[in-house]
């Protein structure tokens, strides 16, 4: 019983391998590109439009309407890495509908390498909103001695974000393999419909939670009135 | 060790790259789409209103003209109505007036007609009385009618009183010349002494009297002086009843003559 898809080696040269998460990462990263480009080669600008540029319209306003509810002015600035955590997570969870496809989110490596993106991204925007010392400044408040929490706040929740993923969709993967050894009929079907609800519902959670991250961040305070400022001119 | 550090930085590259490969193949055209349309609508929509509300200006100037036209051309129909009635009115009125004057002409052109031949037919009927008369009182007048006769005049002499009498009495005595006493017939002496004495006495004068004979008095005596008459003859008798009945043929055809007219409309009419 594999815990990952890591487990899984097809080639492997010194420290570089070949495992099966990158394989399928690579799989689901062109099925996305590769319909994507399809269907906008022939986008129309018309009121006349395919099904397909329909779908992918409704997507990716869904998307952009989201980010702006959660309280970032600018949606399209932050749709490129946000759209993508999600539909990244999404079309891999969808994809376990396929025989013999293991999600790359069922990779810790995986999904830490996407909270770690997070993790940088997070003070990345947050720096280029506000300027690095008022950024900086931030992790003092509301005191200076919360510094040290705020820090601890960071990493974890960043931990806590691989964490969750991962353990969802291992465990979805998981309870499909056990219960296709037990009960092999009807049961197992019943569990990967749920498997996809659990999916999607994860990748919601990630990309919402990385955009709530952002639009923390990012928000520029209102600079509290100092008794001492006051008597500049 | 559930974390391979290799797949984590393999993974990290890989979700940068999709992110790239997402941004230039969904993203933005996608976007660009979306913008490109909301635009075209936009740009329909206004312009589509630019035209419904030229629309709306064209078709309320329609109307105004509309209704200005309609408006003239009903006055334009009652103007031509009223104007056809008056003159379809001219036109009755000439004919009926026309009809009338020809219809009046007619009537009295008939009337006329009718009214000459009543007096020539009276006229000549009268002429044919008299004659008659004329001639059988002439044939019957005699010497001896003529006697009597005088007697009848002088008895009327002095029977005279009144007006008359002093109208004769004053012609009588502003005359120049001498009184006249007209007869049918040469009167015998005697006669024209009882003559001369009842004018004297009716007058109570010595009135001189010249005695003529005149054929035109057809039997009778006449006194004539300074346009004042005095006579009993037949010949007066007969130009008083001639009178008489020329006045009255002369009354007749007018009182007929004018329920004809009524008549004649009436026929006319019908």
């Amino acid at each position: 019983m594999r815990l990952s898809p890591d487990e899984m080696i097809f080639w492997e040269y010194g420290f570089l391998k070949l495992n099966a998460t990158i394989v399928f990462t690579w799989g689901v990263m062109l099925v996305l590109a590769l319909g994507s480009k399809l269907i906008t080669r022939r986008l129309s600008m018309e009121l006349e439009r395919s099904r397909w540029q329909n779908l992918l319209e409704i997507v990716v306003t869904a998307i952009e309407k989201q980010i702006e509810e959660v309280g970032l002015s600018q949606p399209r600035k932050y749709l490129g890495f946000l759209g993508t955590l999600f539909l990244f997570v999404a079309t891999a969870a969808l994809c376990t509908v396929i025989p013999g496809y293991q999600p790359p989110t069922g990779s810790l490596s995986t999904t830490a390498a996407l909270a770690l993106c997070v993790f940088v991204a997070v003070p990345l925007f947050g720096m280029e909103q506000q300027g690095l010392g008022a950024y900086l400044a931030s992790y003092t408040k509301p005191t200076f001695i919360m510094l040290p929490f705020n820090i601890i706040s960071e990493i974890s929740r960043t931990l806590a974000l691989a964490i969750r993923l991962f353990g969802n969709m291992m465990s979805g993967a998981m309870i499909i393999g056990i219960l296709l050894s037990i009960t092999p009929f009807i049961f197992p079907i019943v569990m990967t419909v749920l498997g996809l609800l659990t999916g999607m519902v994860q990748a919601y959670i990630f990309f919402i939670l990385a955009t709530v991250y952002i639009a923390a961040a990012t928000r520029v305070r209102t600079p509290e009135p100092e008794p001492d400022a006051e008597p500049n001119p | 060790m559930l974390i391979d550090w290799f797949t984590v930085a393999a993974q990290v590259i890989n979700f940068l790259i999709l992110v790239w490969l997402l941004k230039r193949f969904l993203y933005q055209p996608i976007l660009r789409a979306i913008d490109a349309r909301e635009q075209r609508i936009a740009s329909a929509l206004a312009d589509a209103d630019a035209k419904n509300a030229e629309a709306q200006k064209e078709r309320d100037e329609f109307r105004l003209k509309n209704e200005a036209f309609d408006q003239q051309r009903a006055a334009l129909l009652s103007k031509a109505t009223d104007e056809a009635k008056a003159e379809r009115q001219r036109l009755l009125d000439e004919a009926r007036q026309a009809a009338d004057a020809l219809r009046a002409k007619r009537m009295q052109t008939l009337s006329n007609d009718a009214h000459n031949l009543n007096q020539a037919i009276s006229r000549r009927t009268q002429q044919e009385v008299f004659a008659i008369a004329r001639k059988v009182l002439s044939d019957l007048a005699t010497t001896g009618l003529e006697e009597r006769m005088g007697g009848v005049f002088t008895r009327r002499l002095r029977e005279l009183d009144g007006q008359l009498k002093e109208d004769f009495a004053k012609a009588l005595k502003t005359a120049s010349g001498p009184a006249r006493v007209i007869s049918a017939f040469d009167l015998p002496a005697a006669q024209r002494a009882e003559i001369q004495n009842a004018v004297n006495e009716t007058f109570s004068a010595e009135i001189h009297v010249q005695f003529e004979t005149s054929p035109d008095l057809v039997s009778g005596i006449e006194l004539s002086t300074n346009g004042q008459k005095m006579a009993w003859s037949i010949a007066d008798y007969l130009t008083s009843l001639e009178k008489g009945v020329d006045e009255l043929l002369k009354a007749r055809p007018e009182a007929k003559a004018e329920p004809k007219p009524e008549q004649g409309t009436h026929e006319q009419g019908t």
